[in-house]
């Protein structure tokens, strides 16, 4: 397999050169028409007879201890039917659950989804209530009436290191470096990462430099709110339709949060509307739950934007501190990190995650990383788009930039001498297969972007990198051969962004139908194999491969019908193209479609299976550049051009891999610019909207150009590495490097916003 | 509960009549009243345009209508776009172009971008970036549902119904 | 959302009957984008939601070369952008009229609506004030005018008392030799709330060199809008130039009492103040000079 480019400025058809038949083409996804016209039914859209509306009470305090809840009112109120409390959750002890992207303590959990004893931030769910209209249902949680001591709240992750500041959790005490500590503190714990010895590492550099970084809390911004509708069976089961990333995951959730058995629960998964890792752990599905058992009817919960701000979400902010040093003919010697990451209220940020990331783009003899898991008074954090690079990268790859400029290096060829290949070991210990980073380098450089001239004042061209190791986990595949010469797969991933189609096509491939012959479905927990989370960029690996060999499993069966039709053995049977061929007699040929006609004749139905758990998951690399403008009057960053290059592997629906680059990028550039959770002096967070919380519009933006590298994964059968989550990582470096050319200010804060870059230039 | 208010209006070319309360919007109606659910909540202030609705020739937020208000006048939305006789050019280039990812905020950005094409049938790319300015989508990064516009354009809209 | 009731009257005396009996329990809808939301989100207590879109007056859209402007209180605001008459004589109104919101907003929202709203932020109160726009208010004593700048007195309070509405805004016909601007600062290119906005009308004599008169207002830099008219003052008589333009940006700046919120720092805005009026004189001289109001 070789290593080609696709970029979207360019004419290049890799369609025929690729040596497949269906990989690399753009068909219209299957699901496309239901979503083009507004037929797709997503969480919300769910409508059961005799259905209730529930809305959840949550706290207007950042940290209080709960003395006392009055729901008499609520319950009072014509309409309601059913008023419930942490008190209706069974109690649960400490047991952590994966889930794929993070992980989570279940009893924390349970604190999360309904508080008990306390809350821990501001919008933390207290009660809910289920009534016959959404208006009662609001009108009645008014009504509860809640005694609160309200405690100081701590919301800066430095802040809730030092000693004498409020505790979140008077009983939490830190692990450090994999050991339990009896010190309590709002520190959850402490890792290292080590590699060579960095001391004598920064003796052999001519240049070192060490920064300070500090990154705001963001919310993944899914346009969709939570929804949950939940219906309580008479035989004690509960069914649950939602907007999840994963079905088995909110099944096992809700399972072990209401203490049923897992097979006593079934999750159906609707339409998503995004979610991007902030859909994985459960807020209101087990509350719909438990209203739906008191009420007797199915109860429907959906989120409003300011909940959904409040409640769920959002990704760590971060305080970084970097130290690199290099020799002086550029090559990196020694790097040290300090990173301390907010959990939001319970632990559990992807701290480690960033701690991987930081460095892994470099060869870099000598590293040590330290990682701090802090708990504050903001949400609990959830997965996030390669969750806790993004904030890592800000840091690492301006100082990247940092020591390029002091050693008048052109940056992207500093990467070049520096970048990781086959072989290179992480900081925490994997070595790299094939790899496409210096590749993705190359690209930029080649790019007619990156030797543009860029003219005008106040103008610069940045550019940083990104790295995300991408997931495997397990999948489940089931196809079936129609009569017509079709299959119809189904699969276990809910389709956040065209997976769907990227999993047909992979099917299609094997069995070489086109991919509209190909009608993927997404099944619920009762239709289909267990299947992990749409999420750590897995879906088009894993669900892709289980795919793969579920088609595989069919073409063995239809090899064997065919020989049955023959009556030779399968041995004797070729097959390509959708067509079989008899080889004892060649003119004998018989199409797919002629075989799948006569299945009732040789044995019955063809169904093809596959259960899946990869190891060779493909780490992605991305190399972005990217020009901007900025109004020193005002401090506002206005971007020119964005040229977002990655290593996908192998693309396998190319339009979809360039759209989530381009969505990366955008969501990278908000983070960059705009977007933050702010709090007033008691914690309570008043930008809850998304008139306050600005993420970008369409006006905001240039066209995102994408450049798709293909350095296979020789883990994958057709070389796939994941794609959707390391395009958010470098576009805040490159920004901020950016900006530093344009005005000649480094920006180590994050958003860059306009008051800061003002502020920065000493304007305000 | 307030007295409900009888409302008679046209929906998608059809008469329609309901029953709501004062403060039920009319993007509350459409989806818990008349079962079109093709409008999506996203915001509930009219901040990101997935409720997005044709009131007369204006395109509205459904969020910020009362559904009161609409006695007397016609709405299109996301359901009355495509036609017997198949999609509108405009659903036809989303699919095309790869313009989705998980689809919440197209049926916002379907309608938008229809009331931009009857009103500007050649729009500029700065146009249809301001057009869109109150549509967010949060997975695409725009780009391609901008080429997608542009492309119907080119083709040429067929215009009012 | 609390329950309300929601009457349509057909009349200014209907809706005043409504509004008087109601108090402070009635408030008028018009586009509704912000009265809506408010009550949605609890910011508002609302029992009564007079709809005065069918009353005939609040929907009269008229520009005369003799007359001036007259836009009744309920006409959208895309009806103003997409009035070409309008456009060609108050390009300044349409500076403002064209960013609240977007296209959906302006679809919507009303000038009348985002003046009774009295936001220290709205984005056409400082244009109309630069225009020298009054609001005729109609009430259970008859009507009256009340020029822009007296209007609000507190965010979200106005000079409106009990049963009365404002019936439509009257610009004064563009003076020969004037030219207005209103442009504001926001983090993003659309659907945000002004951290600061400015607007600014100048009048230029025969040859175009010379200050006969300006007027500048100044958006989100104190409780309400504010008419900064010593800066304007300051420029009359005087030949244009940048000392002049940059001395009344400073004026600007000494009378905007900001405060911090999420939206931007008090520093923040004291600068952007002197920035924003500075270019909105710029672009308004230039209109005066190319014969644009």
């Amino acid at each position: 397999m070789s290593n080609t480019v696709r970029s979207t400025t360019r004419t290049v058809s890799k369609k025929k050169t690729n040596g497949y038949q269906v990989i690399g083409t753009r068909p219209i996804r299957h699901d496309g028409l239901d979503k083009v016209t507004g037929r797709a039914l997503y969480g919300a859209d769910v409508r059961l007879s005799g259905m209730l509306h529930g809305r959840i009470l949550r706290s207007p305090h950042a940290h209080a201890i709960i003395k006392s809840i009055d729901t008499s009112g609520a319950e009072a109120l014509p309409g309601v039917k059913a008023v419930v409390t942490a008190r209706d959750l069974p109690a649960l002890s400490d047991k952590i659950a994966d889930l794929g992207e993070g992980a989570v303590n279940l009893r924390d959990l349970s604190t999360n989804v309904l508080a008990a004893g306390k809350v821990l931030y501001h919008g933390h769910a207290v009660a809910a209530v289920a009534a016959t209209s959404p208006h009662i249902a609001e009108e009645a949680i008014q009504l509860i009436r809640v005694g609160y001591e309200v405690l100081q709240p701590v919301l800066d992750v430095r802040a809730a290191m030092k000693p004498g500041v409020p505790l979140l959790h008077p009983t939490l005490t830190m692990e450090s470096l994999g050991k339990k500590t009896n010190r309590v503190s709002n520190v959850a714990s402490h890792s290292q990462m080590k590699k060579g010895d960095v001391a004598r590492g920064f003796q052999k550099a001519d240049v070192v430099l060490e920064r300070e970084f500090q990154t705001a809390t963001v919310h993944q911004g899914y346009i969709e709110p939570h929804n949950a509708t939940a219906q309580w069976n008479a035989d004690g089961s509960v069914t649950v339709w939602c907007s999840t990333q994963g079905a088995f995951i909110t099944r096992s959730q809700v399972a072990e949060l209401l203490k049923l058995p897992v097979s006593r629960v079934r999750v159906v998964p609707m339409e998503i509307g995004g979610g991007f890792g902030g859909k994985i752990q459960v807020y209101i599905e087990p509350v719909a739950a438990l209203l739906s058992r008191a009420a007797g009817r199915p109860v429907q919960i959906t989120m409003s934007r300011a909940e959904v701000f409040m409640g769920t979400g959002p990704t760590p902010g971060s305080y970084i501190r970097v130290k690199m040093g290099a020799t002086g003919e550029g090559r990196l010697v020694a790097a040290e990190a300090y990173l301390a990451y907010e959990a939001g209220a319970f632990p559990g940020s992807p701290v480690g995650a960033g701690a991987m990331c930081i460095f892994a783009p470099y060869n870099i003899e000598n590293v040590l990383i330290d990682a701090y898991d802090v708990v504050v008074n903001k949400p609990r954090t959830s997965a996030y788009r390669a969750p806790g690079a993004t904030n890592a990268a800000m840091a690492s790859e301006t100082v990247i930039d940092e020591l390029a400029e002091q050693l008048r290096m052109d940056p992207l060829d500093f990467r070049l001498k520096n970048g990781a290949q086959e072989g290179d070991t992480r900081a925490d210990g994997p070595a790299f297969a094939r790899i496409g980073y210096l590749e993705t380098v190359q690209a930029a450089k080649a790019h007619a972007h990156a030797s543009a001239p860029l003219e005008g004042r106040c103008r610069g061209r940045g550019v940083a990198s990104g790295f995300w190791m991408n997931y495997g986990g397990q999948s489940s595949a089931v196809a079936n051969v129609n009569p017509d010469g079709t299959l119809t797969l189904v699969e276990g991933s809910t389709d956040i962004g065209g997976t769907r189609a990227s999993a047909a096509m992979q099917a299609a491939e094997v069995l070489g139908l086109r991919a509209e012959e190909v009608r993927p479905l997404v099944g619920d927990t009762e239709s289909i194999g267990y299947t992990e989370v749409t999420g750590g960029s897995r879906t088009t690996f894993a669900t892709g491969w289980a795919a793969y060999e579920a088609a595989q499993d069919v073409k063995r069966q239809m090899i064997e019908r065919a020989a049955k039709l023959w009556e030779i053995t399968a041995a004797d049977v070729d097959f390509a193209d959708a067509t079989f061929t008899n080889r004892k007699e060649p003119s004998k040929k018989m199409t797919f479609k002629e075989v799948a006609a006569r299945l009732g004749e040789t044995g019955g139905p063809v169904v093809g299976r596959a259960a899946v758990h990869p190891s060779g998951v493909g780490v992605a690399f991305a190399t972005h550049v990217v020009d901007v403008e900025v109004d020193p009057d005002t401090g506002k960053v206005t971007l020119l051009r964005y040229t977002a290059v990655q290593d996908a592997g192998r693309a396998i629906h190319p339009s979809y891999v360039e759209g989530q680059m381009q969505g990366g990028v955008v969501q990278g550039i908000g983070w960059a610019l705009n977007e933050e959770y702010a709090y007033d002096g008691q914690g309570r967070m008043i930008n809850a909207s998304f008139l306050d919380y600005r993420m970008p519009t369409s006006l905001d933006l240039p066209m995102i150009d994408t450049v798709i590298v293909e350095v296979p994964n020789p883990g994958h059968p057709y070389g796939v590495r994941g794609v959707g989550e390391v395009p958010i990582v470098p576009p805040p470096a490159a920004i901020a490097n950016a900006i530093y050319r344009a005005i000649g200010v480094r920006m180590r804060v994050l958003p860059m916003s306009p008051r800061r870059i003002l502020e920065a230039l000493g304007k305000a | 509960m307030s007295k409900k208010i009888h409302v008679h209006t046209r929906i998608n070319g059809e008469e329609v009549e309901f029953l709501c309360e004062p403060r039920q919007s009319l993007l509350e109606v459409l989806r818990d009243e008349l079962g079109l659910t093709g409008a999506k909540e996203g915001c509930n202030n009219g901040n990101c345009g997935a409720c997005n609705v044709v009131l007369d020739d204006r395109l509205v937020n459904s969020c910020l209508v009362l559904a009161v208000e609409v006695e007397g006048h016609e709405v299109t939305t996301v359901e009355g776009v495509a036609s017997s006789k198949g999609l509108h050019p405009i659903q036809q280039k989303f699919l095309e172009h790869a313009a989705l990812q998980c689809g919440v905020c197209t049926p916002g950005f379907i309608v938008a971008a229809k009331a931009l094409l009857d009103r500007n049938p050649k729009p500029t790319e700065h146009q249809v970036r301001h057009w869109l300015a109150g549509n967010l989508c949060r997975c695409t990064g725009y780009d391609k549902i901008v080429r997608a516009v542009l492309d119907a354009s080119a083709c040429g809209s067929p215009g009012q119904k | 959302m609390s329950p309300f009731d929601y009457a349509a009257p057909r009349s200014i005396a209907e809706a005043a009957a409504l509004l008087q009996q109601a108090g402070d329990d009635g408030r008028v809808l018009a586009g509704g984008t912000d009265l809506i939301v408010q009550v949605r989100e609890n910011r508002r207590r609302v029992k009564l939601f007079i709809d005065v879109k069918n009353i005939p007056e609040l929907n009269e859209l008229s520009c005369s070369a003799r007359k001036g402007l007259v836009i009744g209180a309920a006409v959208p605001c895309y009806r103003i952008t997409s009035d070409s008459k309008v456009a060609q004589a108050y390009p300044g109104l349409l500076d403002a009229a064209g960013i609240i919101g977007g296209v959906q907003i302006q679809g919507r929202a009303s000038i009348g609506g985002n003046l009774c709203n009295a936001s220290p932020a709205a984005d056409s109160i400082p244009a109309l004030i630069a225009l020298e726009a009054a609001c005729v208010i109609a009430g259970p004593q008859g009507s009256r005018e009340v020029p822009v700048e007296q209007f609000c007195t507190g965010p979200g309070k106005t000079v409106l008392g009990r049963g009365e509405m404002v019936v439509a805004l009257r610009l004064p016909p563009p003076k020969k030799g004037s030219g207005a601007h209103y442009l504001r600062f926001i983090p993003r290119n659309e659907m945000d709330i002004a951290v600061v906005g400015a607007g600014a009308s100048v009048v230029l004599d025969k040859a175009g060199k010379t200050i006969v008169s300006a007027r500048i207002a100044l958006g989100a830099v104190a409780p309400t809008p504010l008419y900064v008219a010593e800066a304007g003052a300051a420029l009359a008589g005087r030949e244009v130039s940048e000392a002049a333009v940059l001395q009344a940006a400073e004026s600007a700046r000494a009378a905007a009492r900001p405060i911090t919120d999420m939206r931007g720092s008090a520093a923040q805005r004291k600068h952007l103040s002197a920035v924003l009026v500075r270019r909105a004189l710029e672009k308004a001289i230039e209109r005066a000079r190319n014969g644009r109001a």
